[in-house]
């Protein structure tokens, strides 16, 4: 069952104490979503701090580790070439493009990693909770189940009215299909 | 929460916005049939791009013979449009790295257009060194790639190998930071279309975005990272793209200042860039209220300093000249202010030190007309810039005997205009498809930087300041319990 009471947000500063005083009540959050980032949303939802810069790091220094051990190696083993009299291996000329090699692959693997991580495709089928949600509403959503009973609804609906909701609604993706 | 802000900052957001106007006020122009203005754009810049073409395939096909080069001057036309069109570019990456690591709002209201205007520039840049090759479809040849031929790798103590790396690696990482930030903008725009088509490809574009908690937080680490990476990259592209003059031997390139000389002249024409197009894009289509006459005065305080920068630099160049001793040298540079292509020296020294010196006054700043107008001039100016460091060393060798003049060919120019036609034309599709500013970073500044909201916060600030009762987060409880009266 993939069915979500979705409480609709107005303002960012009232859906941030929304989220807290909605943890408070017990219940369990499934997904927020904002039209923008909005900051302190990370610490009220309890999220880790993304890894995402780990994998630039660990990019950047394979795309570091593979220019220039490649550039020393076709210059003194694979093909040396004398070069205006200069030295096989003259690292300072290599440095420019490690340089840049270093940081595409930083920068590459950490846009491949946000993609996979953020399940973000091009043929995704996003779950849009409400259409205006990346424009001018935030949406909270808690997750029910078949075991949802009628008071339990009635009191998300509660918690979400005393917090200051402009909307409340109901989404059944499956009933949707 | 609502960040607090200093009442003596300008606005960046003008009018009484909320979010739902704003994402209404800029998507506004990827709705309904195009104006006529941008068909009749469009097809001018169409017709240009389209002679670019054809004067390539000249090229190629009577070969390099109909450019004007000669012995003597062997680089000219095509390696200045490339210097001042990757030039250009830097603007983009400047505004949109640099000024986010500074924590600067005034970059939402112009990132997305600016870094589109990099791609685009540098795309037109890339142009040329294949072009030059004379035959294009071996451009292959430049990657280190295994071949038959030893294998036998390209020269990588050349600063024109540096070149390859450094632009396409500028290139690709642009891309990669403009298009993650468009995603959210993507997703704003599918769940506002009516038509399912329409819905079908933007979502697509978007990567099916919708705006989780989770996400936002990896997409604001991703952007810290890239800025922080780009911002070095963008140095070491210019830097490297002087390296192709200053590592040779020739008086006039061989000069150890050419590195930051060559980034401050890429700053100074690409925000130029950046104001010829910003200051049409908010009149056409209408986003005064989110690109402002305070962004107007921001970028022309840069083009102050740059230009400023550039001017010391030209003048650091003759003295040294002078005071090396160096009669080659001090032949260059004296031939450049006072031989027969001096008039090139003084358009340059006149659009790009002089002119920017107007921006001193705070009055003219502010001026649009006058803005228009000196954003073209510091551009002719740095077109001429590169053409003098090129042609005016070259042109007068080491022996008389073999002193050349240049004048471009019509294929040369034909080129070069159109690559401005490429580079309209893209922009002009880029402004009609995509949102030419970023939409969800302009509604995080709103509540600090947008005017209505900030006298709504003054008032609750004001209200709580007399102990009145302020509804809402920590903060208000936080100024209530300090409060003593």
């Amino acid at each position: 069952m993939d069915k979500y009471v979705v409480g609709l947000y107005d303002d960012e500063e009232v859906l941030l104490s929304a989220v807290k005083k909605v943890k408070q009540a017990g219940f369990n959050i499934h997904e927020v979503v904002t039209p923008f980032p909005v900051h302190g949303l990370d610490d009220a939802l309890g999220h880790r701090q993304s890894r995402l810069h780990t994998v630039g790091f660990v990019g950047g220094a394979t795309g570091f580790t593979i220019a220039i051990s490649f550039m020393i190696w076709a210059a003194t083993s694979s093909y040396p070439t004398n070069y205006g009299g200069k030295p096989y291996l003259s690292l300072p000329s290599y440095i420019p493009i490690t340089f840049e090699l270093t940081v595409l692959f930083a920068a590459i693997s950490m846009v491949v990693a946000f993609f996979i991580r953020c399940g973000l495709s091009i043929s995704a089928k996003p779950k849009i909770y409400d259409e205006r949600t990346t424009d001018y509403l935030f949406g909270m959503a808690i997750k029910v189940t078949e075991d949802t009973t009628p008071e339990d609804y009635s009191r998300i609906n509660d918690t979400f009215t005393k917090t200051g909701v402009a909307e409340i609604k109901v989404r059944d993706f499956d009933e949707e299909k | 929460m609502g960040s607090y802000e200093s009442p003596i900052r300008e606005p960046l957001i003008l009018g009484d916005k909320d979010y739902k106007q704003i994402t209404t006020d800029i998507v506004r122009s990827t709705q309904g049939f195009p104006p006529l203005s941008w068909v009749i754009a469009i097809s001018i810049a169409g017709s240009l791009a389209a002679f670019y073409f054809f004067c390539v395939a000249w090229t190629v096909y009577y070969g390099i013979g109909v450019w004007n080069l000669n012995k003597t001057v062997g680089w000219a036309y095509d390696i200045t449009n490339f210097v001042w069109w990757v030039g250009i570019g830097h603007a983009g990456t400047l505004i949109s790295a640099v000024l986010l690591l500074f924590r600067q709002k005034w970059r939402t209201g112009i990132n997305r257009a600016a870094e589109a205007m990099t791609i685009f520039a540098v795309i037109c840049a890339a142009q040329f060194p294949g072009i030059h090759m004379g035959r294009p479809w071996m451009a292959f040849f430049i990657f280190p790639y295994p071949n038959s031929r030893g294998p036998l790798w390209p020269n990588f103590q050349s600063p024109l190998m540096w070149d390859v790396f450094a632009i396409s690696t500028y290139f690709t990482v642009s891309l990669l930071f403009w298009y993650s930030g468009l995603l959210p903008d993507f997703g704003t725009i599918r769940d506002r279309s009516k038509g399912k088509i329409r819905k079908a490809i933007y979502n697509a574009l978007s990567f099916g975005w919708r705006g989780e908690a989770k996400h936002w937080q990896r997409f604001e680490s991703l952007s810290l990272v890239l800025a922080g990476l780009s911002t070095p990259l963008v140095l070491s592209v210019h830097t490297i793209v002087s390296f192709d003059f200053a590592t040779s031997v020739i008086p006039g390139w061989h000069t150890t200042i050419f590195p930051p000389y060559f980034v401050a002249g890429a700053i100074f024409s690409g925000f130029a860039m950046v104001l010829t197009l910003m200051l049409i894009t908010r009149k056409v289509l209408k986003l005064e209220d989110y690109i402002t006459i305070a962004h107007i005065e921001a970028m022309n305080k840069i083009i102050l300093l740059t230009g400023s920068i550039v001017g010391i630099a030209y003048i650091t160049e003759l003295w040294t000249a002078w005071y090396s001793g160096f009669i080659y040298e001090w032949f260059a540079f004296y031939n450049r202010a006072l031989g027969p292509m001096a008039w090139a020296y003084y358009i340059m020294m006149t659009c790009n030190v002089i002119s920017p010196q107007f921006f001193w006054i705070k009055k003219l700043r502010r001026n649009l007309y006058l803005t228009f107008f000196l954003s073209i001039t510091v551009n002719i100016g740095m077109w001429f810039e590169r053409f003098v460091i090129i042609v005016t060393s070259l042109y007068r060798d080491y022996i008389p005997s073999s002193w050349a003049d240049y004048y471009p060919s019509w294929v040369e120019v034909g080129i070069y205009v159109g690559t401005i036609g490429l580079f309209f034309t893209l922009f002009l599709l880029f402004a009609r498809a995509f949102p030419v500013i970023a939409i969800a970073e302009v509604k995080s500044i709103l509540k600090s930087s947008g005017a209505a909201a900030r006298v709504k916060q003054k008032a609750k600030d004001d209200a709580m300041a007399k102990g009145g009762y302020a509804e809402g987060g920590d903060l208000a409880g936080a100024h209530h319990d300090v409060k003593i009266d």
